[in-house]
């Protein structure tokens, strides 16, 4: 079966699904609920498949599964595939968190059902496409054409200022992708090849690093989204639908540290030390300044959105140590992230679903009225705030330590988000889950059968990485390391 | 068994707070209870084979592997681990049982046993981790269950205040410890006790620059590592949560802010002797803060009104006794007090939980005459308060006294200085002990006590018990102190230069018997003012005016630190979040840019006016510029 095409599966099933939905004919009602089913059994299909290819795949940091088409010769455009231990979790990350996705949005999505959830699996194809592209080219069309059905899904499904958020979102992100493109012009043009796999362990002169590395971290950090660039995502957070901002936090965010450690640190390494310097300050500022600014938000979910930013300031602050114990702990900080924010936003969505209010000030005494509600939200802060013995401590141990070889007081700054981050959760988990019942809360159930099935999920993996963090660890170790080798090389050599 | 003794806890937290249903009413209560007691008995034979001398690691299988980050979850059983167990399992199990009758009226009783044993589980770990980063796992894990249990009656949101303030002071300290586990790591390379320990020696000259001063690098790993253990232990500036975790019911209080996690501070620095040993400025600032600490508790503890808000002073200044024994190299002492402190400790707890049980009433000017009503509890106050006390042939005589000689004889500045404020604390210690003991049981007042009974006997039991270990346990523990036994193994290192227990065989006979006389005129003052004549009191608080009001507002730290740290980091916050990201981010950014767009797109819109003479005029106007410009070249003027 490793014979078998199994990336351009993963790629293409969700959009024959899509395909699929676009045909389904009948009644509004039997479409809405066809469409449902359909979306959730082709995410389910293309889950076991990833989970397939992680299980098969061997970790000695190589790329596998290759598939090579060419497309465009003349420009040497070709349809290249393939994945090693980091794109593979990301790839799992996604093919995990859009079942969950499509099963959150089962009743709160009452109208045009069929195009969402044909707009899900196009975002599916399309990520799975950005992670496993082999080609630059490639990579960039699934890059920018992500846009495209997060600006649909917010701007349709949004909240009163989706447009408002739409726009911003799309404005932002395309910003930084026109200075990408024509850096990747200008690189493939003095290295003569689209080939992510070359020109990983390419040579390109140092004064043109300098110039290319700026086009690339605008790009990159604003989809991170690192400060200053990270105002779009309040916004967006708070007017996408639920599932809207699970997969944006959940796995869009990823994008950025994933481009970092792709292609800014392998393919410009001189630039990349050069500019650590930068990279670590914006990342303190990030942790420090957003976390201050989610302690005093009254929206659920921008202070969630906040802490996201100093989530992945920790991060960016990792991937750019250039450590093993950092880069290690920069990754599993993105997956950590990727399903706490994302299980964090499902949260508040339950309570959306059913008061239609995301202000702090309208709950109280949650507990009371939804003891497991309660349970599994504090699962989830516990991780955030980076508790050991759940996903979020992992993660943040190893870059602090990390920080803490390069520079003592690195580590102190940032470290000063652990603190912060224990005040602004706790306090948002008091003021809405404890104290006495609020009354303008009436009557409200506890979760249900659907949302713990939801939420299963999360919770072992959050205890999974926490407490054997080494199943996942153990796929991108030694890509990192053949990664930091290969830096230490061209390094010493220039 | 090792790991049987740390798990059984887990395994009965796991049940009574995920299946109470399938437990039952008396299961979720007794299934947790009885689960902690066979820890305690396993804990007992594990103890006995320590100091017999066995000693080993137990490895259950890889937790976090990354470059030479190696670590895994592994138990460790020395004989400084052994007797930890032996106290936590001991004091737990009490508690457990204790609860079941103190919790009985709550409809919360299965998530509070769930959270006791869960706590149970997190210091066992911390106890018999062999890591630091398992040691950090226990750490997070009893502040995490402290937090769950301050607030456990999620209502009130006073508890809900204080249990954040624990959470949150207690990260403050955890800062402190994961830097210096950083630092142990840049410097060892290695985060494995036995790895580390070993090779501490040869790390005792090497300096790290910081900000270009040059640092002994072991000096800056004890600083940081004490900074954790000050948040833990509630020591001087970072004690402020321990008093108001009295929100808490009150066997939570016993177990955790007296007898079992606010000793972990304790405990990570003795554990971590071999690196303490080689510094000086580290071990002279645990000093000074330890003795710092026990005198400005006591101090804040002699004006208190609320029982439980006392004997919460009272802790922070028994622990800050711990840590100026081990600033003075006397690990043992430290550990013995630990041990005393925690049967004693606990019993008062406990004999205060009765008295609350019974009154409702935690104002001890509010009580009086009770030791008709309550005998069982004022006797076990008394036992708990001459134990506190001092006064032999109680543990705390022993604990303290061997602290105290060990101070005198160190034959240092600080270590002089910290035994002339332990002898004043003493005093202090026993002027409370029985301000309480007299404003509570003995002193007559008009209320009436009728229906006034003891408490059910699986609260009593618990009592009788600790009230053995409150007599017994210094007498049966000084082989812990003493000097020509090997009693510790290797589990503590002591360099030769640092033998202070050593030579408080040659203390003068005055310094060994001023600890006991300095209690006795301690209660003995009490006695005058509170019984003889009661009128003093009143006068005192009026005459001190300005010391009863400091000591009364606890220095208002508490007030200090809300408006110099806290109002303004929200004003900060507030500040950022309006100013700089909407205000000039946002402003400049995204808005700013679209805003220019319109602008300049608006007023190009402008000059399509459609009008042919503003089109020929333009023309006409260009046609000048660009001749002229030629003429000038033509002349030569550029």
């Amino acid at each position: 079966m490793t014979n078998w095409p199994i990336l351009s599966l993963m790629i293409f099933i969700p959009f024959f699904g899509a395909i699929i939905i676009s045909l389904i004919g009948g009644d509004p009602k039997t479409v809405s609920s066809n469409s449902k089913i359909v979306a959730l059994w082709t995410s389910l299909v293309v889950l076991i498949l990833s989970i397939f290819s992680w299980i098969t795949m061997p970790t000695d940091g190589e790329f596998y599964f290759l598939e090579e088409l060419d497309l465009i010769s003349s420009i040497g455009l070709s349809y290249r595939l393939g994945v090693d231990g980091i794109s593979l979790v990301f790839i799992l990350l996604s093919t995990f968190l859009v079942p969950l996705c499509i099963l959150a949005s089962w009743k709160s999505i009452t109208f045009r059902v069929r195009e969402y959830m044909i707009l899900f699996l196009i975002l599916e194809t399309l990520l799975i496409g950005t992670f496993c592209a082999l080609d630059l080219i490639l990579f960039y069309i699934f890059f920018e054409s992500l846009l495209i059905p997060m600006f649909l899904i917010i701007g349709i499904w949004g909240g009163p200022r989706r447009v408002y958020a739409a726009f911003k979102f799309f404005l932002y992100t395309l910003g930084g992708s026109v200075l990408f493109l024509i850096a990747i012009i200008v690189m493939a043009n003095v290295s003569e090849t689209f080939d992510i796999r070359i020109l990983l362990n390419a040579n390109i002169p140092e004064t043109l690093q300098l110039w290319l590395w700026p086009a690339f971290f605008v790009s990159f950090a604003i989809k991170t989204p690192m400060w200053p660039f990270h105002t779009w995502l309040p916004d967006a957070h708070v007017e996408a639908p639920t599932a809207g901002s699970v997969i944006l936090a959940g796995v869009l965010l990823k994008v950025g540290g994933y481009g970092f450690i792709r292609f800014s640190i392998p393919m410009l390494p001189y630039a990349s030390e050069y500019y650590s310097l930068l990279v670590y300050v914006l990342s303190v500022i990030a942790i420090i300044y957003t976390s201050l600014v989610a302690l005093m938000q009254n929206d659920m979910k921008k202070l969630i959105a906040y802490s996201s930013v100093a989530h992945m300031g920790y991060v960016t602050l990792g991937l750019f140590t250039f450590k093993q114990e950092g880069m290690d702990g920069a990754m599993t900080q993105m997956i950590s992230h990727g399903i706490v924010s994302a299980a964090l936003f499902l949260c508040v969505g339950v309570l959306y679903d059913r008061k239609n209010s995301r202000l702090i000030s309208d709950y109280g005494g949650l507990v009371l009225r939804m003891p497991k509600y309660a349970l599994v939200f504090m699962i989830f802060l516990l991780s955030s705030i980076g508790l050991p013995g759940t996903s979020g401590f992992v993660g943040e141990f190893l870059i602090l330590i990390s920080a803490y070889q390069i520079n003592e007081f690195l580590a102190l700054f940032s470290g000063v988000g652990i603190i912060l981050g224990a005040c602004y959760m706790l306090w948002l988990y008091k003021r809405v889950i404890l104290g006495s019942i609020n009354k303008k809360i009436g009557d409200i159930s506890d979760i249900d059968i659907r949302e713990f099935f939801i939420f299963l999920p999360l919770v072992v993996l959050v205890l999974w990485i926490g407490i054997y963090p080494e199943s996942f660890i153990s796929e991108y170790r030694e890509s990192i390391s053949n990664l930091i080798n290969s830096l230490n090389e061209r390094i010493v050599i220039q | 068994m090792l790991s049987m003794a740390v798990f059984l806890p887990l395994i009965g937290s796991i049940l009574s707070g995920l299946f109470p249903k399938f437990l039952g009413k008396k299961g979720v209560v007794w299934v947790p209870s009885i689960l902690c007691v066979f820890s305690f008995i396993i804990s007992t034979f594990l103890f006995h084979d320590a100091i017999s001398g066995e000693s080993y690691e137990f490895h259950i299988f890889n937790w976090i592997q990354s470059s030479s980050i190696n670590i895994s979850w592994s138990l460790k059983l020395d004989v400084l681990s052994g007797i930890m167990l032996f106290i936590v399992s001991l004091v737990s199990s009490i508690i457990h049982i204790y609860s079941i009758g103190y919790m009985s009226h709550d409809p919360g009783q299965a998530r509070f046993f769930s959270y006791l044993s869960l706590f149970t589980f997190s210091m066992l770990i911390l106890v018999s981790s062999s890591n630091f980063v398992q040691l950090f796992l226990g750490w997070e894990g009893v502040g995490l269950c402290s937090y769950l249990l301050i607030g456990f009656w999620y209502k009130k949101n006073e508890a809900n205040n204080a249990a954040i303030k624990a959470f949150i002071v207690n990260r403050i300290g955890d800062l402190g410890l994961i830097l210096g586990i950083c630092a142990i790591y840049k410097t060892f390379g290695s985060l494995v006790y036995s790895e580390v320990f070993f090779r501490a020696y040869s790390f005792a000259p090497v300096d790290i620059l910081i900000l270009g001063q040059p640092i002994p690098v072991l000096e800056l790993i004890g600083f940081m590592l004490f900074i954790g253990a000050m948040g833990k232990s509630a020591q001087l500036g970072l004690h402020t949560w321990l008093a108001d975790a009295m929100e808490g019911p009150t066997p939570v209080s016993a177990l955790i802010h007296a007898a079992t996690m606010v000793t972990a501070g304790v405990f990570l620095v003795v554990r971590c002797s071999p690196i303490y040993e080689y510094t000086t400025y580290a071990l002279g600032f645990i000093t000074i803060i330890g003795a710092l600490t026990a005198i400005f508790a006591a101090s804040i503890a002699i004006t208190q009104n609320d029982i439980k808000k006392i004997i919460a002073y009272s802790t922070c200044s028994q622990l800050g006794y711990m840590f100026f024994a081990c600033g003075v190299s006397a690990y043992s002492a430290g550990i013995f007090h630990l041990m005393t402190h925690a049967f004693f400790k606990a019993l008062l707890f406990l004999g205060a939980g009765s008295v609350i049980h019974a009154l409702s009433e935690q104002n001890i000017k509010n009580m009086g005459g009770l030791s008709k009503h309550l005998p069982f509890t004022c006797i076990a106050m008394w036992i708990g308060c001459l134990a506190l006390a001092g006064i032999p042939p109680f543990a705390g005589f022993f604990s303290k006294d061997i602290i105290l000689e060990a101070a005198w004889s160190s034959h240092t500045l600080l270590g002089s200085i910290s035994f002339y404020l332990g002898i004043v604390t003493a005093f202090l210690t026993a002027f409370y002990s029985w301000r309480i003991i007299f404003l509570v049981f003995h002193v007559s007042t008009k209320n009436n006590y009728e229906g006034v009974r003891e408490s059910p006997m699986t609260m009593l039991v618990p009592i009788g018990l600790l009230s053995f270990g409150a007599i017994f346990s210094g007498w049966l523990g000084l082989d812990l102190v003493d000097t020509t036994k090997d009693f510790w193994v290797d589990s503590i290192t002591v360099i030769a230069r640092h033998g202070t227990l050593q030579y408080t065989h040659h203390v003068p006979l005055l310094i060994k018997l001023l600890p006991t006389i300095i209690a006795v005129s301690g209660i003995a003052l009490a006695w005058i003012i509170y019984v003889k004549f009661p009128k003093l009191a009143t006068i005192f608080s009026i005459k001190l005016r300005l010391l009863y009001v400091i000591s009364y507002n606890k220095y208002w730290f508490d007030e200090i630190y809300e408006k110099y740290i806290c109002d303004p980091i929200k004003s900060l916050g507030k500040f950022l979040w309006e100013k700089g990201d909407i205000q000039i981010i946002d402003k400049f950014g995204p808005d700013g840019i679209s805003n220019f767009c319109i602008n300049f797109a608006s007023r190009l819109r402008k000059l399509q006016s459609g009008y042919v003479y503003h089109y020929a005029f333009s023309m006409f106007f260009g046609l000048i510029i660009f001749i002229s410009w030629h003429f000038l070249v033509f002349l030569g003027v550029y």
